[in-house]
């Protein structure tokens, strides 16, 4: 039920936002996050934003993923694990 | 690898890497060994999420985890931990002539102590509507004025801001004909009614990652401080969960039990200031009833004073009555971390996911479902 799914937001009017999710739109509120702006991404639960989401920390986070754990050089892609997004 | 577009960061296929799972899991296997070491047996932690039971089960991990790892999972399921008589007062709510119901799907198919669920109050003439957000029921209470509608809200602090955000918008619409239950829970107060039983042995927790977003990383410290206990706020993509396994094996390895955050791409230290402002201004806490604990005081949410005239069970007078759990039924012990669903007389053969006895068969992310659906 804590299920949160990040999208970009194409537009917004007040705290409504009309946000992206891969190709999918939907009406979200922003009241959770009232500095979100245009182009932003966030994360959103049940019709709410609660979080902003910043992509260079998503990016950091698999830099890091690629440092601990590739021992082998190049590129370590080699098929998916599990569902996406479960 | 070429470079990413912004999205795609978020749903790169490198989050479920097999090589890099591979790495991780033979890192985990070196780990587990000292930390079982020390710990004389098997190392346990409790995943107190159902998003996080669900994606454990989803991605078929549990399988290859080192063999002193046990993977608990905790009171994180919302529609799990609610509590019968809780439940029952849904019911009740179901059954007041004219009233539209709106909710969540994971509460359509809960029994109550008679053996009723909303499923079976909608067959009989209850107006039931699921709907996607609670802002859905706000809208509906406006198209019709002339009906009672009423949201279900159970949750936790993830949860909990977004129903206050559509009671607080349904007070400035000043809409007199939309309440909402607040049977919300607390994480942190969760992890202490765990902790504070002599019998328990968690030897580490991974952290709700939403719950987190919302109140930061400073309500857990007592975990680690007083209980000396491990805790890493954890992502939901197979490799966050390596991760914070991993993470949580090292404090247990190094003995300096710490709140670590693996999903700093989501969780600041801060949590959300204005969902807190939020909650405190809509609810308060208050005494919460829990499936198999009972009732606890300062475990839950309920309405402020401010709010108060939007609270469901209020408005309809529905008293509360302790109701037993269903016979047979071990979800109690599942959410408490002291069971595994196959530990259960009745898992897989009186209750499946189509014929559901406890509520960690019926919700989607209950630990029965999760183990019936995906296997152990």
């Amino acid at each position: 039920m804590c299920l949160a799914v990040p999208g970009k937001i194409i537009s917004l009017k007040n705290s409504n936002a009309e946000v992206d999710f891969s190709g999918v739109r939907r009406a979200v509120s922003l009241d959770l996050v009232p500095d979100a702006k245009k182009n932003d991404y966030v994360l959103v639960h049940a019709g709410f934003a609660i979080q902003v989401l910043d992509p260079k920390e998503a990016e950091e986070t698999l830099k890091l993923f690629k440092e601990i754990y590739a021992t082998t050089g190049g590129d370590a892609y080699s098929g998916e694990l599990g569902h996406n997004n479960p | 690898m070429k470079t990413a577009s912004p999205a795609e960061r978020f749903s790169s296929p490198l989050w479920r890497d097999k090589a890099l799972a591979a790495s991780a899991l033979a890192e985990m296997t070196g780990l587990a060994a000292q930390a079982a070491a020390l710990k004389g047996g098997s190392v346990n932690f409790m995943e107190v999420c159902g998003t996080h039971t669900m994606a454990i089960a989803a991605s078929g991990m549990r399988r290859l985890f080192p063999k002193e790892l046990r993977m608990l999972s905790g009171p994180g399921c919302p529609v799990c931990v609610t509590s019968q008589g809780d439940i029952d007062r849904v019911l009740a709510l179901a059954a007041v002539p004219g009233v539209i119901i709106t909710t969540f799907g994971d509460m359509l198919k809960v029994k109550g102590s008679k053996g009723l669920d909303l499923h079976a109050m909608r067959e009989r003439g209850s107006d039931v509507r699921v709907v996607y957000s609670p802002l859905d029921a706000v809208a509906l209470a406006q198209a019709e004025p002339g009906r009672q509608v009423v949201f279900i809200g159970v949750g936790f602090e993830t949860t909990a801001p977004v129903i206050g955000g559509a009671v607080a918008r349904a007070k400035k619409l000043g809409l007199k004909n939309f309440s909402s239950t607040a049977f919300f829970k607390l994480v942190p107060p969760a992890l202490e009614l765990l902790l504070s039983d002599p019998e328990n042995r968690i030897h580490g927790f991974m952290l709700p990652g939403h719950v987190s977003a919302i109140i930061g990383l400073e309500p857990y410290k007592f975990v680690a401080e007083k209980y000396k206990v491990p805790c890493v706020v954890t992502g939901f993509e197979p490799l966050d969960i390596l991760t914070g396994i991993n993470m949580l094996l090292r404090q247990v390895v190094s003995g300096k039990p710490s709140v670590e955050d693996e999903y700093f791409r989501v969780v600041h230290a801060a949590g959300n200031p204005v969902a807190q402002k939020l909650l405190s201004e809509v609810f308060t806490v208050t005494a919460a009833s829990w499936r198999a604990i009972g009732t606890v005081k300062a475990t839950g949410l309920g309405f402020s004073r401010v709010y108060a005239g939007f609270d469901a069970i209020k408005r309809f007078k529905i008293p509360y009555e302790d109701a037993p759990e269903p016979k047979g039924c071990r979800c109690g012990a599942i959410l408490l971390g002291k069971a595994l669903p196959p530990d259960c007389p009745l898992f897989g053969k009186a209750c499946t996911p189509s014929s559901a006895v406890g509520p960690c068969m019926v919700s989607s992310e209950g630990a029965c479902a999760a183990w019936f659906k995906y296997g152990g």
